[in-house]
């Protein structure tokens, strides 16, 4: 209960304070705070630029280009990560891997949330009859252990979808149907928090309000409840896209990703085991990036979460 | 005659990302065998971390005790180590802390949360403990108290479990029972119930009391002796009748305003101090209270008074005599 | 208590219902198990006609389904394809507990295939599952109390490593390391490949000599991911009102640690360890195909390239059935853990 003591705290103040800092300004200090958060967007943009500026010295056809007289040989001058199993730069795999990779990781994460988004706002929003069914399917999909989920999708969607051209580059169908399935596989948790954020806020005045002026459904969702759970999805989108830049590592390391020879780090590394003790750097190089670019994206993601943490934004 | 615990310009600070925070900034008191004192101020005036600091409590890092020396029965609990302030923790000194609902670990029954300090510090035997505590719980008026020894703490009401709290911190008879506010989360007929239960425990027991509140009123019919703290400093000390009476300083005169009495006619409203307690971070040079101070003069912005003597055992820290508004 | 749990299983029969049905949707389209039968010659197109109409693959696939769930011997099958059902069909469906064939091997029943490899992917998983919590009990707990300590920030920035790591690198790297660097510098080396040495024959210590590098593999990026989140977790129990009370009490540190302390800590723990089993057998694939461990990971990806039905189906069954007891004994377990929940 209140005092009078304590209500003393509570008078008028009779001084001038700072402006409050805007709640932009006020994430980005503490995300500037988070000293490894900083250094993980460095490392992100060092391991982009790493994929793009080094597209300009070597071509993708030199990075498929095989040469089996020249296999498994270890990092030299010519060949500064050596070659693979069949006589392929790794070097520029490893660049043109790298490409593949983070748009697998990127364009995956845009599948999830749009997918997450859409169940977790129609079944927050709605309720009702819809809720359950949609939240039953998604327990359902939660209870399947991803990796089995994934690599039964790999098989159910392989070869069924068409290489296609783009910007004058050839992507592998297998390309699309791994953002697909690694998408279609990682929205549960997404859908929970956002279903959980719209039950709350669809209750709340200033909603009550728009819906008694006549606001759309879709308005409100899009206008209203939507920017106020921005947050978790942003930072679930981010932590995202380096949990599917290891998931698609994971299935094509065991064969049923990306399909040869369009590199990514995950294929890179497939059958790898076989070659532990003679060539290392099958391995090494791939692994190392793959590594490097999950440590930096769980860096940001990190960062982000304390700095959109809203427990003391709102304050 | 030495005093049961003299404190001596103890000054504790925390190192905290945004800076250090002068939570407590050199202050000294004596407390005699079965004494009472209270300590008044506002919330974040450094109450709480003064006595945390007596106890050894405060968390480290950030927090660090930077100076001063706290004697209790001629020994300086600062330089004891951690095994020997064990010692003192519970069973000389104890202290029931503000809020009952987070002050006792929700995953223990009451019982073994009360029995285990009788384990650790009196050698009791499981059952010796257990019946000690049983005694313990009838002795604060928990009814039933034999069938509730196995009860969590949720199975309780926020009283019950300040009267659970208060067992626990007799259970080894210590000295000075410190506590830190131990009413203000409870409603005001428990209040005054818990209020009650100290003052004839601290009687029968001859205890020494260090009750601290914001809350003037409290301490009136409970303390002997009072002190008044403003950002860290003592700003006004004396007997009870003195602050009562006699307030000199110009943020006990205010905070007693502020105060409903029943000695006053209704009609006047109840005073509110304007502007908000300093932040620790960074005080300002002179006194921290003049900001917000009708009787300030220009000397209180740059010099901090230190205290002084008004009578017999009355002392402020201040510039200005309030009784005739003038600088001293 | 009896009641929560009866509620719960019986809300987890629709939840399988749904799961099996997905599973089964997708699994039918995978591929083509006739193409060879497991062996190395294609099926002719005759004996094609025929092993689809006897396993039922000619029906849509709801009647699949149907007869996946409950069976088909309530009813008959067209064996010679004259359009004439004549043959009683056989099969008991999975509600009562068969699980049918495998169309790969030759008939062999699912439940056996299964049952011969589950022992060795459950000893793997104890055995990391184990490690994993002693681990991450010690390391989290210890970092917590020496915050920002050099330890500490070892640890920290350790765990953030060791958390971004894909499990194959993980053994691929020990596995370069413990077996073919320490073979090369004449060190004691471990073994990598398989349960045990087929001439020293299957003996305790070689299963767990083979153990130690997949149970290192998988267990590594946990132990990272859970020192972390118990060190936050112990860091905010110990500044909880509770604690200090505790320490004003003046209790010896170790009760003050392993009994207020942790009993509150392992709280949340539990719910995510309870979560987090069914990704360790998502990590057993990977870490037994490396090892060639002959676990269900491996039995997993052989019927899965093949599209055998059967087998796979069964698989993520159990696996599914398991997920939902763990998800149980993990309320159970909290439960007991904290008095301030009941289930009725």
């Amino acid at each position: 209960m209140e005092t009078t003591g304590e209500s003393l705290a509570l008078g008028v103040s009779g001084e001038a304070e700072p402006p409050p800092l805007s709640p932009r300004q006020l994430i980005w200090r503490r995300f500037r705070r988070h000293k490894m958060a900083v250094a993980g967007i460095f490392m992100l943009i060092f391991l982009i630029l790493y994929s793009v500026v080094g597209a300009l010295f070597v071509s993708e056809s030199y990075a498929n280009y095989t040469d089996t007289t020249k296999r498994l040989q270890p990092p030299s001058a010519e060949h500064p990560f050596g070659t693979d199993t069949v006589g392929r730069d790794i070097l520029a795999r490893t660049i043109y891997g790298g490409q593949i990779s983070l748009l697998i990781g990127l364009f995956a994460v845009l599948v999830e949330t749009v997918v997450g988004v859409l169940i977790g706002a129609i079944a927050g929003y709605y309720g009702g009859a819809i809720d359950s069914i949609l939240m039953r399917f998604t327990e359902a999909m939660f209870n399947i252990p991803q990796l089995f989920l994934l690599l039964v999708m790999a098989k159910f969607f392989a070869g069924k979808i068409p290489t296609i051209q783009l910007l004058g580059r050839t992507f592998s169908g297998s390309v699309i149907v791994i953002i697909l399935i690694l998408g279609l596989t990682s929205w549960m948790y997404l859908a929970r928090i956002v279903r959980a954020d719209f039950l709350s806020l669809k209750e709340r005045e200033f909603i009550l309000a728009a819906r008694t002026i006549g606001t759309s459904n879709l308005e409100i969702i899009v206008q209203h409840i939507l920017p106020n759970s921005m947050a978790p999805i942003i930072v679930s989108a981010t932590l995202g896209v380096a949990s599917a830049i290891l998931s698609e590592a994971y299935i094509s390391f065991l064969g049923l990703g990306v399909q040869p020879p369009t590199a990514t780090w995950g294929n890179m590394l497939d059958g790898a085991y076989n070659y532990i003790d003679s060539a290392p750097w099958l391995w090494i190089f791939p692994g190392t990036l793959i590594v490097l670019t999950v440590l930096a994206i769980n860096f940001v993601g990190d960062g982000l979460r304390d700095a959109l943490d809203p427990r003391t934004l709102a304050a | 005659m030495t005093p049961l615990l003299e404190v001596r310009d103890l000054a504790t600070r925390f190192h905290t990302l945004d800076g250090t925070v002068y939570a407590v900034n050199g202050i000294s008191y004596t407390l005699e065998e079965g004494q009472t004192l209270g300590i008044v101020g506002e919330s974040g005036c450094g109450k709480s971390v003064s006595v945390l600091s007596v106890m050894r409590l405060i968390p480290e890092p950030p927090g660090k005790i930077v100076a001063g020396q706290v004697i209790y029965r001629g020994q300086d609990l600062l330089t004891l180590d951690e095994a020997q302030m064990r010692q003192i923790r519970g069973k000389e000194i104890a202290m029931v802390f503000q809020d009952p609902m987070t002050s006792l670990n929700p995953v223990l029954t009451i019982g073994r949360q009360i029995s285990e300090a009788l384990i650790a510090h009196m050698g009791m035997s499981q059952e010796q403990a257990r019946a000690r505590t049983v005694e313990l719980l009838e002795m604060v008026g928990i009814p039933q108290a034999a069938d509730r020894y196995r009860d969590y703490p949720h199975q309780f009401s926020g009283g019950m479990r300040q009267r659970v709290m208060i067992a626990m911190a007799l259970s080894c008879m210590p000295s000075i029972l410190i506590a830190d506010e131990p009413t203000t989360a409870l409603d005001v007929t428990i209040q005054a119930q818990i209020i009650d239960l100290v003052k004839a425990l601290r009687d029968r027991l001859g205890m020494a009391v260090i009750w601290i509140t914001h809350d003037l009123g409290i301490i009136a019919g409970l303390a002997e002796k009072v002190i008044v703290m403003y950002a860290g400093f003592i700003v006004e000390r004396g007997e009870v009748d003195d602050i009562y009476d006699d307030p000199r300083h110009p943020y006990t005169l205010a905070l007693l305003k502020s105060l409903p009495r029943v000695d006053r006619s209704s009609q006047e409203r109840l005073a509110t101090i304007p502007g908000l307690p300093p932040d620790l971070l960074d005080l300002p040079p002179g006194c921290p209270f003049a900001p917000r101070c009708i009787y300030r003069v220009e000397r209180c912005l740059q010099e901090n008074p230190q205290l002084k003597p008004v009578g017999l055992h009355h002392e402020i820290a201040c510039w200005v005599d309030v009784t005739t508004g003038r600088e001293q | 208590m009896s009641q929560y749990i009866i509620r719960r299983l019986l809300q987890a029969i629709p939840l399988l219902l749904i799961i099996s049905l997905i599973l089964f949707v997708l699994m039918r389209n995978t591929g083509d198990p006739l193409a060879t039968m497991g062996g190395r010659r294609l099926t002719r197109p005759e004996d094609r006609a025929r092993l689809a109409r006897q396993f039922g693959l000619d029906k849509p696939i709801y009647v699949q389904y149907l007869y996946w769930l409950i069976g088909n011997d309530w009813t008959k099958i067209d064996m010679d394809g004259d359009g004439v059902p004549e043959t009683p069909g056989i099969r008991k469906g999975v509600l009562r507990g068969e699980f049918g064939t495998s169309l790969v091997t030759r008939g062999k029943p699912v439940l056996t295939i299964i049952w011969e490899r589950l022992p060795n992917t459950l000893l793997l998983m104890i055995i990391t599952e184990i490690v994993i919590i002693v681990f991450s009990i010690v390391i989290g707990v210890y970092s917590a109390l020496r915050q920002y300590s050099l330890i500490d920030h070892l640890v920290t920035t350790a765990s953030f490593v060791g958390y971004s790591m894909p499990i194959f690198f993980v053994a691929l790297a020990s596995m370069y390391i413990f077996a073919v660097n320490f073979k090369k510098w004449g060190l004691p080396y471990l073994p990598t490949v398989g349960m045990f040495d087929p001439q020293v024959g299957k003996t305790p210590a070689q299963v767990a000599l083979h153990m130690v590098l997949p149970v290192l593999s998988m267990s590594l990026v946990s132990i990272a991911g859970y020192s972390r989140f118990v060190r936050a977790t112990m860091l905010e129990v110990m500044s909880e009102d509770y604690i200090r009370t505790a320490r004003a009490k003046g209790l010896p540190n170790f009760i003050i640690l392993f009994i207020h302390a942790l009993k509150n800590a392992s709280l949340p723990l539990v719910t995510i360890i309870g979560l987090d089993i069914p990704m360790l057998l998502g990590g057993a694939i990977v870490t037994e195909r490396i090892f060639a461990w002959p676990g269900m990971g491996r039995l997993f990806l052989d019927h899965v390239s093949r599209a055998d039905t059967p087998v796979v189906m069964g698989i993520l069954m159990l696996i599914s059935v398991a997920v939902v007891i763990f998800q149980l004994i993990t309320d159970i377990v909290y439960a007991w853990l904290d008095p301030r929940i009941r289930y009725t």
